[in-house]
């Protein structure tokens, strides 16, 4: 066992710290978000170029890193800054084309690489709240195309994208984990509808609606009807990204709240001398900790089977999700007012923490799905 | 004890009831139902209708316009105001400033602004917080001298609710520096349009500019707006700060939430069946209605203890604490209850500006924004870590 981080890990995190410090202000995000950019395209060519996108895919795929390790990493600083920029989607959307897609497809992987290229993950619909097998969205056979209709909800930077990886049924009913097959959908095909809004933690997002969209059959990506095995392995990865991420917005929110502590009098005293603080952002300090671990043992685990990955997963969410709730509250509530203005980052953290429990299933979600996986 | 309404009670609830299905405009009900955000023109709506029922100011003695309603009835009045989606009235006149003028000010003030609480002519706000008085609030270094028929006065409150709306603001003021800090503070009534007042708006976590610093730049005062005695302002103040927390338990708020709550989960489903009937968030939604349910009484218990049209002691600290940390896990639930749709950040329907239809089912849109809203509740008021302290010393003695 070991838990230090190699040396190109080392690196990489030290490098993506410094450009973060250095170009990442939180007023510069504020002021972005404010002007209703989704984000910053120079930011993200900047991270391509320090091989933040290369880092999320192994030397196979045409990048040099891939493992869990690389993803936490990453994510854990670019949650720390509080990043909006779609290194996720890369994950996501990029993972599985590199992963299931063929020769052909897999040129797309190399321009998200290059940070050229935007492609999201189009799962969610309406009825399907957390679960990915819950697919309403047909794909039915016309002659030699194939024709989509359904609407996708909750699209992660769908706006932005040039293409989505949208996941649709070609057999069987709503919730059968058989039948669903997953296509490569460029957005300006005819039929395909993108309305873009931003969520409450800034991040990008869209509802797509899918009407008639007519694709050749070699926009399939992977086997007719079995997409939902690499649509879990890649929201897998996906989850130890927003975990880390989550795990970097914690120590972020603790480090200024301690500091706030520190600075803030009042009754003579610096706040922090107060015994009834000190105690909470002890516990705080415990359960960022056990975040931290949760994230290194699914990171550790997601390449091992599938039982062991999704345990993992699910154990991950569930805790960075009680923890996540704990610290976005608890740090607002040992700052005061101060904690809840726009203008002061910890806001921003806080519901960055609390949008990410909404996400690929939240805690009571992955709890039940944990004990499921268990049983089983 | 006995724990049934008295047939007169009952009797109040019908009318009170009726009142509302009958007065309660259907656009502002739906606001309030699906958590949109009431406007000035709203606001200033309900407090007519209220007024024109003469339902306004429920502590107020009658002969200043108000009802003289006891504990019980003010709990039935709230509750069915609440599970009827009818906006909250907003206390800074009705039940901070009143108070304090009924106990400490002068009859001319009395007659000269509790009536225009009533028909709306002051919206008052408070001007207690600064920067550097927050938890600590007896710290307030705002300035007011006097000189001849007035006091100038200098410096910044922060955190006051709506004050973008109000003509007026209560302020905590320092007139003698030299005293113990609590001993220097007077009570000070300042109209806002005076020249040197300038109010700027905070954007909150939830995106909306609720509060606002208030900065006073050599406002010159009449001293006749001084409230009792200079230099005996922390008496009033907290005195006010208990009339504050009457109904801080929210009881209302929360049983209108629960309500909500289950009527949401019993249509959201998850896995196939709906989320009310999944046995770990039924779990939680039970675990916060049986909270609610001996919250209720706890209010009622502490409330109707309190000698008629007093305010409760150190109990109301406990309602405090209490009654907001069953509001908050109530919106926390609420927003889980939303699932994915809890994301979008949809300002222009919760505004109510636009038409389009919100993203999610109804009460999507609001859940986010309120959970995060509700973070003040614990904060506002007196910190809980400072009720916590005052159950220690006063009730605990330790």
């Amino acid at each position: 066992m070991d838990f230090n981080l190699t040396e190109e890990r080392t690196m990489l995190r030290d490098t993506l710290r410094r450009f973060l410090a250095d170009k990442y202000a939180h007023e510069n995000r504020r002021a972005l978000i404010a002007a209703g950019e989704p984000f910053d395209t120079g930011i993200y060519a900047g991270l391509a170029e320090l091989g933040v996108l290369g880092a999320m895919f192994r030397e196979d795929q045409g990048g040099f890193g891939g493992r869990g390790f690389d993803l936490m990493v990453v994510f854990e600083e670019l949650g720390r800054a509080g990043v909006i920029e779609p290194v996720l989607p890369a994950v996501l959307a990029g993972g599985l084309i590199a992963a299931i897609g063929n020769g052909r497809q897999r040129g797309l992987a190399d321009e998200i690489i290059a940070g050229t290229h935007v492609a999201a993950l189009a799962q969610g619909e309406a009825g399907s709240r957390y679960d990915l097998n819950h697919v309403e969205t047909t794909a039915a056979a016309e002659g030699d195309a194939i024709e989509l209709n359904g609407i996708k909800t909750h699209v992660l930077y769908g706006a932005e994208a040039q293409t989505l990886v949208v996941s649709a049924r070609e057999a069987g009913v709503a919730a059968d984990a058989a039948g669903i097959s997953l296509f490569l959908v460029p957005v300006n095909m005819p039929g395909v509808t993108v309305s873009g809004h931003r969520n409450m933690d800034g991040i990008p997002s869209a509802t797509v609606a899918l009407d008639d969209v007519r694709l050749a059959d070699t926009a399939r990506l992977g086997a007719a009807g079995e997409g939902l095995e690499a649509l879990e392995a890649s929201v897998a990865r996906g989850l130890t990204a927003i975990c880390a991420e989550a795990l970097g917005a914690m120590e972020a929110a603790k480090d200024l709240t301690i500091s706030y502590l520190k600075e803030r009098k009042q009754f003579g005293m610096p706040i922090g001398k107060f015994q009834a603080l000190q105690h909470r952002m002890a516990d705080m300090l415990i359960e960022v900790e056990q975040a931290r671990s949760s994230v290194i043992n699914l990171a550790g685990n997601l390449d091992q089977p599938r039982a062991l990955r999704e345990s993992h997963a699910s154990a991950a969410k569930n805790l960075i999700g009680r923890a996540g709730a704990q610290v976005a509250e608890e740090c607002i509530q040992m700052h005061g007012g101060i904690g809840m203005t726009d203008e002061y980052a910890l806001s921003h953290f806080a519901r960055r923490l609390t949008m990410i429990d909404h996400l690929f299933g939240d805690t009571d979600y992955h709890l039940e799905r944990f004990i499921a996986l268990k049983a089983g | 004890m006995d724990l049934n309404y008295t047939k007169e009670e009952q009797a109040f609830r019908t009318e009170v009831r009726q009142w509302l299905k009958e007065t309660l405009p259907n656009e502002l009900r739906e606001k309030v139902r699906l958590g949109k955000r009431l406007g000035k023109a709203d606001m200033e709506l309900w407090h007519s209708l209220l007024n024109a029922r003469g339902w306004l100011a429920p502590n107020w003695p009658r002969a200043y316009g108000g009802c003289e309603w006891n504990a019980v009835q003010r709990h039935i009045f709230e509750e069915e105001a609440c599970l009827a989606h009818a906006p909250r009235s907003l206390p800074f006149g009705l039940s901070m400033l009143a108070p304090v003028l009924l106990a400490f000010g002068s009859e001319g003030q009395r007659q000269r602004f509790l009536p225009r609480i009533l028909n709306g002519q002051h919206w008052w706000c408070q001007g207690y917080s600064e920067p550097s008085a927050g938890s600590d609030l007896a710290a307030v270094k705002t300035r007011a001298v006097r000189d001849g028929e007035h006091y100038v006065v200098n410096g910044q409150k922060t955190w006051t609710t709506l004050g973008q709306h109000a003509n007026w603001i209560f302020c905590l003021v320092r007139t003698d520096p030299d005293a113990k800090k609590q001993e220097g503070i007077s009570f000070l009534l300042v109209d806002l349009d005076t020249p040197g007042v300038t109010v700027r708006p905070i954007v909150l976590i939830d995106g909306e500019p609720e509060v606002n610093e208030v900065f006073f730049d050599n406002v010159r005062v009449p001293a006749e707006n001084l409230v009792g005695e200079e230099n005996k302002g922390w008496t009033y103040a907290k005195y006010l700060l208990t009339h504050e927390r009457t109904n801080i338990a929210g009881v209302g708020f929360s049983t209108a939430l629960l309500t909500t709550l289950k009527h949401v989960a019993g249509r959201v489903k998850s896995g196939g069946r709906p989320l009310a009937e999944n046995p770990h968030f039924a779990a939680r939604m039970a675990q916060a209605e049986i909270d609610l349910m001996a919250m209720a009484t706890t209010n009622l218990r502490v409330v109707s203890a309190a000698a008629k049209g007093q305010a409760p002691g150190a109990e109301s600290s406990m309602l405090k604490v209490k009654g907001t940390v069953i509001r908050q896990e109530l919106t926390s639930l609420l927003r889980r209850t939303m699932g994915p749709d809890a994301l979008p950040f949809q300002p222009d329907f919760l505004d109510g500006g636009s038409n389009a239809a919100a993203l999610g089912p109804d009460h999507a849109a609001a859940a986010a924004p309120s959970y995060f809203n509700m973070r003040k509740l614990s904060i506002f008021g007196g910190s809980n870590e400072v009720q916590r302290t005052i159950i220690t010393k006063a009730i605990l003695g330790l």
